[in-house]
């Protein structure tokens, strides 16, 4: 039990006073962002990720990853409170949600969400201590083609697994792709597609390009719909808790069932949406009270929250053991990582254990203390979305300007926030998913030299990838998901087509 | 993007349809693969003496968006199933430039006056004009924010924002 005890010495590095009260303001702050339009996890986290730089990595990611864990809690609060879903994932909560609230059982809802939050990302966790060490041992051996295969494996499975045109998923990936190859090549030190431009000899940074797609992207798209909020009071109080944890333990097949769906889809690059609402199609069949789905069960909470904390939990396994966030927020964590001045990949196991173990246990400590701060501050973070919006909005696009500025103190990356937001306005509106894009921009430069010194070692014969079994089967499954809407379309012709769940037909594209 | 043609008896007109502004965006994100290409060849696409050129990567990627944009402007402008609902009817179009255009000139603003004061001033404007708030508490709670951050970033986290080219809070010391 080697992990085990890796995970003591890791709960011994985090629990210092600091890095508790670190948790506390994460959490807090998350809950925040993730109550608020307009700012979500992967844009709240880039938007603070400056004021760390001054901090030790430690503490750094501790408060960063709590800030996380607050915005996949707080987006439950608007679902059942307001029938707004503060964030893509919690789209799902809303269908039994708030149902839940008209009836006057907001209390019972939001304990049930808060808590099946919990025990998807317990779940999670536990599944990260002891995988995430063996995925790194096993990824030591990787070289450059391996990684190359498991880059390809990412953003096929964008492709194979994701909802919408393929062609759109293909074109948002490229274009992250395109973006992060402007500026100085790191290979031959040329300089590319900077047209002559000195300020974009830095490129661009994806920081920039979270605040401006998320961020912007979404104060506009607030604005049209020209949000008026009508939001049902919440009441929790000790006795709604322990009522609605007695009857918790009655649903566990489907916690255990969407905690399993959340892990996979977490690793693999689903994400949090899909594993939600997977999870909610698949408790709605299963259960025998699917019938009163979207009548205010409470299954119908319990499934989709345990399933999406238990992904964004899970997105993080793939970030520490090979250097690959798993969704939009574990990228801009890993680009912290690279700030703070470490690598992440399978070294980070070897060479940093006291990071890696103190995160872990933090993700332990930290969704404790973030079921402690929902359960208790619901009414205050319910009361902040009655501020009128025409105060709200200026004041994000404030937060936003500063974030964008704070990154490299420079002016020209404000504009382009502006026009990143512009873009994620407009892709948001066309069904464009935007972690494709973000990942992409991310892992651009890594990508590129994997398979740049992929080619150098095969002289440019692509045959390289499948040179050996484990690289020749990834390479294998990536290509099958990236022809899999091809494939599904001939399987379809030649078997009569399924009627399309209505409740599936209501995922975004995300 | 056009195209606004009223059906009769809609309460508000339509700007533009899905399937227009879906074209339009192929297009141009057709014209960056296309640049990508373009500029990739001129660096070096294909192999150097050291190895793969510089424009050996990008090359691809920039013909995989050619392709893929080609393949959605396709299907926006001749597909039968091409999706003609109401992208932006006038009043959402109206709201959303009542956000962006601000958020334009404040930041021209920020490279003259500094972060703060046009923070202060954004929000106090955008509280009296699209929320209707009188002008002494859109002041207020402009001046508060924005003192705010102040404190946040320059004295406490140390981070210093921008000052803008005239530097009216020069005074301050910061």
């Amino acid at each position: 039990m080697v992990e085990l005890n890796s995970l003591l010495q890791g709960f011994a590095v985090v629990l210092t006073p600091l890095n508790i009260g670190l948790m506390f303001v994460g959490i807090t702050l998350g809950v925040l962002i993730g109550v608020l339009p307009g700012l979500g996890g992967a844009n709240g986290v880039a938007i603070l990720l400056p004021l760390t730089f001054t901090m030790s990595p430690t503490s750094a990611i501790v408060m960063l990853s709590c800030i996380y864990w607050g915005a996949l809690f707080g987006g439950a609060i608007t679902s059942i409170l307001f029938n707004i879903p503060g964030e893509p994932w919690s789209v799902a909560t809303t269908f039994d949600g708030y149902p839940l609230a008209q009836k006057g059982q907001a209390g019972q809802a939001l304990t049930a969400a808060f808590t099946s939050s919990f025990i998807g990302a317990l779940v999670a966790v536990l599944m990260i201590t002891f995988l995430a060490p063996m995925v790194a041992k096993f990824a030591l051996r990787f070289g450059a083609p391996e990684f190359f295969a498991v880059y390809l494996l990412t953003f096929c499975s964008f492709v194979g697994m994701g909802k919408g045109s393929p062609f759109k998923i293909l074109v948002s990936m490229a274009l992250g792709f395109a973006l992060a190859a402007v500026g100085m090549d790191t290979v031959t030190g040329q300089l590319r597609m900077t047209f002559g431009q000195a300020e974009l000899m830095r490129g661009f940074d994806f920081l920039i390009a979270v605040i401006g797609l998320f961020g912007i992207g979404e104060i506009l798209l607030s604005m049209e719909e020209g949000l008026a909020f009508s939001g049902k009071a919440a009441r929790i109080n000790p006795k709604v808790v322990w009522e609605t944890w007695k009857l918790l333990p009655r649903f566990w097949v489907t916690s255990v069932r969407s905690s399993l769906v959340g892990i996979w889809m977490g690793i693999t690059p689903g994400g949090a949406t899909p594993a939600s609402f997977m999870s909610y199609g698949l408790a709605k069949k299963m259960s025998r009270n699917g019938a009163k789905f979207g009548t205010g069960e409470l299954e119908g909470v319990v499934a989709p929250e345990t399933a999406a904390h238990a992904a964004g939990t899970s997105a993080l396994l793939p970030m520490l053991a090979l250097g690959i966030p798993g969704s939009p927020t574990a990228a801009v964590l890993l680009g912290g990582l690279l700030i703070w001045g470490l690598q992440p990949g399978p070294l980070l196991f070897v060479e940093q254990k006291d990071f890696v173990w103190g995160l872990i246990a933090s993700m332990y400590l930290g969704n404790i203390a973030g079921l402690i701060v929902v359960l208790t501050t619901v009414p205050l973070f319910a009361s902040i979305l009655r501020i009128p919006f025409s105060i709200i909005a200026p004041v994000i696009i404030v937060i936003c300007a500063i974030g964008a500025y704070t990154v490299h103190s420079a002016m020209l990356d404000v504009w382009f926030m502006l026009g990143f937001g512009v873009v994620g306005y407009l892709f948001k509106k066309l069904d464009y998913p935007l972690a494709p894009l973000v990942l992409a921009l991310v892992l651009g430069d890594k990508a590129e030299d994997s398979f740049r010194q992929s080619m150098l070692v095969s002289q440019g014969d692509v045959l390289i990838m499948w040179s050996n079994p484990l690289v020749g089967s990834i390479t294998t499954l990536a290509l099958l998901l990236l022809l899999w809407p091809l494939i599904s379309k001939l399987v379809a012709r030649v078997r009569r087509p399924k009627a399309v769940d209505p409740v599936l037909a209501e995922q975004p594209v995300d | 993007m056009s195209d606004a043609s009223p059906e009769s008896g809609a309460p508000q007109p339509v700007l533009a349809r899905n399937c227009s502004v879906d074209a339009v965006v192929a297009a141009v994100l057709f014209a960056v693969g296309a640049v990508v290409v373009v500029q990739a060849r001129a660096l070096g696409a294909g192999w150097t003496s050291d190895g793969p050129g510089s424009g050996y990567f990008p090359f691809y990627i920039g013909l995989i968006l050619c392709i893929a944009s080609a393949g959605i402007l396709y299907q926006a402008v001749a597909s039968k199933k091409r999706d003609t609902g109401a992208f932006v009817d006038r009043e959402q179009f109206v709201r959303v430039l009542s956000v962006f255009v601000p958020a334009i000139f404040f930041v021209v603003a920020i490279t003259f006056v500094g972060i703060y004061i046009a923070s202060a001033v954004y929000i106090a404007v955008f509280m009296v004009v699209l929320g209707k708030y009188p002008a002494w508490k859109a002041a207020l709670i402009g001046v508060l924010v924005s003192a705010a951050f102040f404190a946040m970033f320059e004295v406490w986290f140390r981070v210093p924002l921008y000052k803008g080219t005239l530097d009216p809070l020069a005074f301050l010391g910061y």
